[in-house]
């Protein structure tokens, strides 16, 4: 069966036997960047159409059912319309951050794709520092924010964009913590060798308790820090219109809404590989006949699986809960989330220096 | 210590009430095909079944003797808080010689209408109620205006 490992390699090989191995690696770079355009495209229809039809699903509502077979192709349909859409600067706006914070948003998005695991050995870069790699990098994203804010020259956009930077700054904090739990648990920063140390079992099972409050603050916590509701202080429509990007309108504001999505992705494929085995299948026991069936599943769909079934997670959150006030917030994350992840990450210690682990 | 009961107490009744509301919405999202509460108008207009309480416009009631309850005392006039309703009285004179405040004219814009059902509420009579009609739209506002008692309505005999 053609795995995604196997179609890489054969790129790779008829590439380096065409090329020099320079052009070749350039023009590697060249497919990355044309297929991490193409997944952005595409999870930017899929995740806003799965986001409309799961809250139209938790409010006993239809959702998009006009366009197309059961309206799958709304989003199509929205995405042409903000395309042909004139991408308008308004006058008092500081015209080179106006333009520019949108694609800041944008490449942090795609940079924090770098070390992500899609299925077994695909991936674009094993770096070996991938855990820090990707917290340091999703950290950039409040600058492309408090520029767009800043940029705008408007009351409400910089309100926003201050808020989601005090959000952001606080709640990375707790989802640092999070990473680490594991990162003591398993000894490595390196992607690979975290999703190679769940071959036997994920760390949801086998770290039990520090894991699973673990688990819980980094969902809290990513939540935070992709602004989405609950926490949405960032747009808070109700108050302040939509926050950073009210200025922006047609192709600029799309890419904004897009790069929320991606991010959203992205840190559900981290959850994902950190804490539910990333593209290992579910095994119990050892040499069971259900492990075997499990393992003819291919590794792409269970980490696509796993991923989805996060971010249908933080979906859930989204429909359910009310939004917090900016001091609940902030109360939250300093009261609550903060201690309680200091004492998981001793626990974790502890644990992991007795092997109390399985 | 009490303090730190607290703490730990805040934090459970969190997790359970996020938990009950997680739990509501899952069932609301297993349950979205049996149950709906779209409507799909256009499209279901031959079958559309309102609610009972659905509040379209205001109608006065009229029977198959083409009488109608207003004794036009004005009360839902009165109670319309923003100038919808104008009803313009009459004398019948009956014949002993006894003049009768009656209904002459019970007129209704629609168009400042915002459906609170104040009306109905303060007439004494039960001569109006709210239709289940909502497709309002017309090209001329005059239309908007409406006479609501039929031509050669009359009050039902015994309404006081």
């Amino acid at each position: 069966m053609p795995s995604l490992e196997h179609i890489a390699n054969l790129v790779h090989d008829w590439l380096n036997a065409q090329f020099s191995p320079g052009l070749a690696l350039f023009f590697e770079f060249f497919i990355i960047g044309v297929l991490i355009i193409g997944l952005f495209s595409i999870l930017g229809l899929v995740l806003i159409m799965m986001e409309r039809k799961v809250s139209a699903w938790m409010q006993l509502r239809l959702g998009p059912n006009r366009v197309g077979p059961k309206g799958m192709f709304q989003t199509v349909a929205d995405t042409v319309k903000l395309i042909v859409k004139e991408g308008m600067t308004p006058d008092g706006v500081d015209k080179l951050l106006f333009n520019l914070a949108p694609f800041i948003v944008m490449i942090v998005a795609m940079v924090i794709m770098a070390p992500l695991m899609f299925a077994k050995n695909f991936q674009i870069w094993d770096i070996n520092i991938g855990v820090f790699f990707i917290t340091a990098i999703s950290s950039l994203s409040v600058i492309g924010i408090l520029m767009a804010g800043w940029a705008s020259n408007n009351k409400y956009s910089l309100l926003g964009a201050m808020r989601s930077g005090a959000q952001i700054v606080s709640y990375e904090l707790s989802a640092g913590f999070a990473l680490l739990t594991i990162v003591i648990l398993t000894g490595d920063l390196k992607i690979s060798a975290i999703v190679n140390a769940q071959s036997d079992g994920w760390w949801i099972f086998k770290g039990h308790l520090p894991v699973w409050i673990a688990f819980v603050i980094f969902m809290i916590a990513v939540t935070a820090e992709t602004n989405r509701a609950p926490f949405d202080m960032a747009e808070a429509e109700s108050e302040l219109t939509a926050g950073f990007h009210t200025e922006y309108s047609g192709m600029k504001f799309a890419l904004f809404f897009l790069a929320e999505y991606v991010n959203i992705f992205v840190v559900c494929a981290l959850g994902a590989t950190l804490f539910l085995g990333g593209w290992q299948p579910l095994h119990f026991g050892t040499g069971t006949g259900f492990n075997r069936v499990m393992d003819y599943i291919p590794s792409s769909i269970w980490f696509a699986g796993k991923t989805f079934f996060l971010i249908f997670v933080i979906m859930w959150f989204r429909w359910t809960f009310p939004r917090l006030r900016i001091d609940q917030l902030l109360n939250l994350e300093w009261k609550y989330l903060l201690p309680i992840s200091m004492f998981n990450l001793l626990l974790a210690t502890l644990i992991t220096i007795m092997g109390w682990h399985f | 210590m009490a303090f730190l009961k607290k703490y730990f107490s805040n934090i459970f009744q969190a997790i359970r009430s996020l938990t009950t509301g997680m739990r509501i919405t899952a069932g609301y999202a297993l349950r979205h095909g049996k149950e709906k509460i779209t409507q799909q108008y256009p499209d279901n207009k031959k079958t559309l079944v309102l609610p009972e309480r659905f509040r379209g416009e205001v109608v006065l009631t009229h029977d198959e003797n083409n009488e109608h309850a207003c004794t036009g005392c004005t009360a839902c006039e009165l109670a319309c808080p923003n100038g919808t309703i104008k009803i313009i009285t009459k004398f019948d004179v009956s014949p002993e010689g006894k003049k009768k405040k009656a209904l002459d004219t019970f007129i209704y814009h629609l168009e400042l209408c915002t459906m609170c059902n104040l009306c109905i509420e303060a007439c004494p009579t039960n001569a109006i109620r709210m239709a289940q009609t909502f497709e309002h739209s017309v090209f001329d506002r005059n239309k908007l205006t409406k006479k609501l008692n039929n031509p050669g309505s009359k009050i039902r005999e015994g309404v006081e």
